[in-house]
């Protein structure tokens, strides 16, 4: 069946389009912050399923190409005054360049081995921000305000910021759908059911793993341009956090690992349920200890997900929900 | 140099003890379930709350402190074990990864939300013993010394001691261990416990030589991780040498750099051990 028909392919598209179009037909400025957010969230959580759902490699890391992408992009608009629209590529760029070195080195590691190798290579980026002096070391890197100027000024630049990230959005998600239906796609999956089958069947798994590693890159690499551009400032311990990366995680298990649209509502729903939690009297002091027992709930009962668990319990929803 | 070399490897070593002794419960549990315990950090930061309290709170020695918060963190484990771990066991190492961290976002939620997250301090102090250019602090040695008791007293229970020697077996085969009649929930459940113990314990004797809060805990995670890659992972005799080269690395680093690349080296040096061998510098072929 031709992928532009089928309904599974369309339905998160539009979903994240809607979702985009609200704030930009009111023109509410907190409502766009709060979309921005949920938009953030479903770009990291459907680039790092390319990497854990379809191939089954557990990143603990994938926040550091979001941190090499704002470190990279902040010292070219900074320091070398770029354009934002240069800079956005080359934090992109950048991304990939070192997924593809890390790549060929770590994706050698299986199972929980590869996790680990992946919090150290975190914690080794955040430690080498924080000492290189060109990237400010710990006070990291603070955009002057008349960078906003080119662009508008601050109030525009924010819009601009907020259309790039959409449609940054719409391409992860098309992207994820395209390689879960390619065959680049069916080689990762068969993978991350057997690697040793995948390999005696003729797929060639240490390219496959490293390009699903670099395209799992680019997208968090080009964001995190993009956000500390918005920002304004960018420090190591907000570049590399890694609970940021746990989040992603916890967010693409919520919606169903693997799935198209999982990531989708798992980052929505996560993003929606954190927010509620903070604000809500009863459970702010508490919000963490409340989404770690949600984390747990899910783990112990639900673990295909919601897209998941209703593509298993509810037949007609099949062709719909991918 | 010699001058400010000697002190600082001497405390870091010392120090590398304790980094030791918190890798072993992590090491323990690995080796025996193949899980990996990200509520390692949070566990740690409790046993340095448990010996606060009883020490600020009851004023009780804190190393009387320490048997009291081993016994709680015994019970805590297996308590864990059969709530978080056990339906997953035998599921990908995303699951157990994943539970234990929710477990960890629990802890600090709740302590968080008690104790805020401002520095505590157990104000207490033995004096200092000088030796020629090293001067020591006589709580650190206390806790070394623990520390290596508390290895001791592992080891003859993993080796002399019957449900010792289940944990091995179950450790080396859980099949053929359950065949040999071998209760094999129970001894997960106990070799949890223990590496839960481990990580109380290491948090009690840390809160003895410095101040903490209660996300302090993480960054004694990361050292672990790091110590029990060196040391090799299920091996948890090896981790107490890698605590030592972990120590004593950072006594050696910060006389030649700023200490800010401490650890960058660190992690670096983690990632290619990893590669390289991924059994350890003292593993066997077992990987």
């Amino acid at each position: 069946m031709n992928k532009l028909t089928k309904p599974s392919f369309w339905l998160p598209l539009i979903l994240v389009a809607a979702l985009g179009i609200w704030p930009i037909l009111s023109g509410n400025a907190a409502r766009r912050e709060m979309v921005y957010s949920l938009l953030m969230a479903i770009i990291l959580a459907s680039s790092l399923n390319i990497l854990l759902g379809y191939t089954g490699y557990v990143s603990f890391g994938h926040v550091v190409f979001f941190g090499i992408g704002g470190y990279i992009g902040m010292y070219t608009m900074d320091v070398l005054g770029w354009h934002l629209a240069l800079a956005v590529l080359a934090g992109g760029l950048s991304a990939g360049i070192m997924a593809f070195l890390l790549g060929t080195a770590i994706l050698r590691l299986r199972g929980a081995y590869f996790a680990l190798a992946t919090i150290g290579i975190n914690e080794a980026a955040r430690a080498f921000a924080n000492a290189f002096q060109p990237f400010g070391g710990p006070v990291g890197m603070t955009l002057n305000f008349h960078v906003y100027d080119s662009y508008g000024g601050a109030g525009n630049a924010l819009w601009l910021t907020f259309y790039a990230t959409l449609v940054l959005a719409l391409v992860v998600i098309a992207a994820s759908s395209w390689i879960k239906d390619s065959k680049f796609g069916l080689g990762l999956m068969s993978i991350r059911e057997n690697e040793g089958a995948a390999e005696v069947m003729g797929v060639n798994a240490p390219a496959a793993k490293t390009w699903a590693f670099v395209a799992s890159a680019v997208f968090p690499g080009i964001l995190g341009a993009l956000f500390f551009f918005k920002n304004a400032n960018i420090e190591p311990g907000d570049a590399f956090h890694l609970a940021r990366s746990v989040e992603m995680i916890v967010m693409v298990m919520l919606g169903g690992l693997g799935t198209v649209l999982g990531p989708v509502v798992g980052g929505a729903g996560y993003n929606g349920l954190r927010g509620f939690l903070i604000v809500n009297p009863l459970f702010k002091n508490v919000q963490l200890a409340v989404a770690g027992t949600l984390l747990l709930l899910i783990v112990l009962f639900v673990p295909a997900g919601v897209v998941g668990w209703l593509r298993q319990h509810v037949q007609p929803l099949r062709s719909w929900l991918e | 140099m010699i001058r400010t070399l000697l002190p600082s490897v001497v405390d870091g070593v010392l120090l590398g003890f304790l980094y030791g002794l918190a890798a072993m419960g992590l090491s323990l549990i690995w080796g025996v379930m193949d899980v990996i315990n990200l509520a390692h950090g949070a566990i740690i930061a409790l046993g340095m709350f448990g010996v606060f309290f009883l020490f600020t709170g009851l004023g009780l020695n804190p190393y009387l402190a320490i048997i009291l918060v081993a016994l709680v963190g015994l019970v805590f484990g297996a308590i864990m074990y059969f709530i978080s771990i056990h339906r997953i066991v035998n599921a990908p190492p995303l699951s157990t990864l994943l539970a234990t961290f929710g477990v960890s976002m629990i802890i600090l939620g709740i302590s968080t939300a008690g104790f805020s997250t401002s520095p505590y301090n157990v104000d207490f102090s033995l004096g200092s013993v000088t030796a020629g250019p090293v001067t020591v602090l006589w709580t650190r040695i206390m806790a070394a010394l623990a520390a290596m008791t508390v290895t001791a007293l592992l080891y003859v229970f993993l080796y002399r001691t019957r449900p010792g020697k289940y944990i091995r077996a179950v450790s080396d085969n859980r099949e053929a261990a359950a065949l040999m009649g071998i209760p094999a929930t129970q001894v997960l459940a106990l070799a949890f416990a223990i590496g839960v113990m481990l990580a109380a314990i290491s948090g009690g004797l840390l809160a003895t030589l410095f101040p903490f809060s209660i996300l302090s805990g993480e960054s004694y995670q990361l050292r672990s991780f790091v110590v029990v890659v060196l040391g090799g992972l299920g091996n948890p005799l090896g981790a107490l040498l890698g605590g030592l080269i972990l120590g004593a690395l950072e006594g050696v680093i910060p006389v030649f750099m700023p200490n800010s690349w401490l650890p960058v080296i660190e992690f670096v040096l983690f990632v290619i051990i990893l590669l390289i061998r991924p059994s350890g510098l003292f593993g066997g072929s077992k990987t």
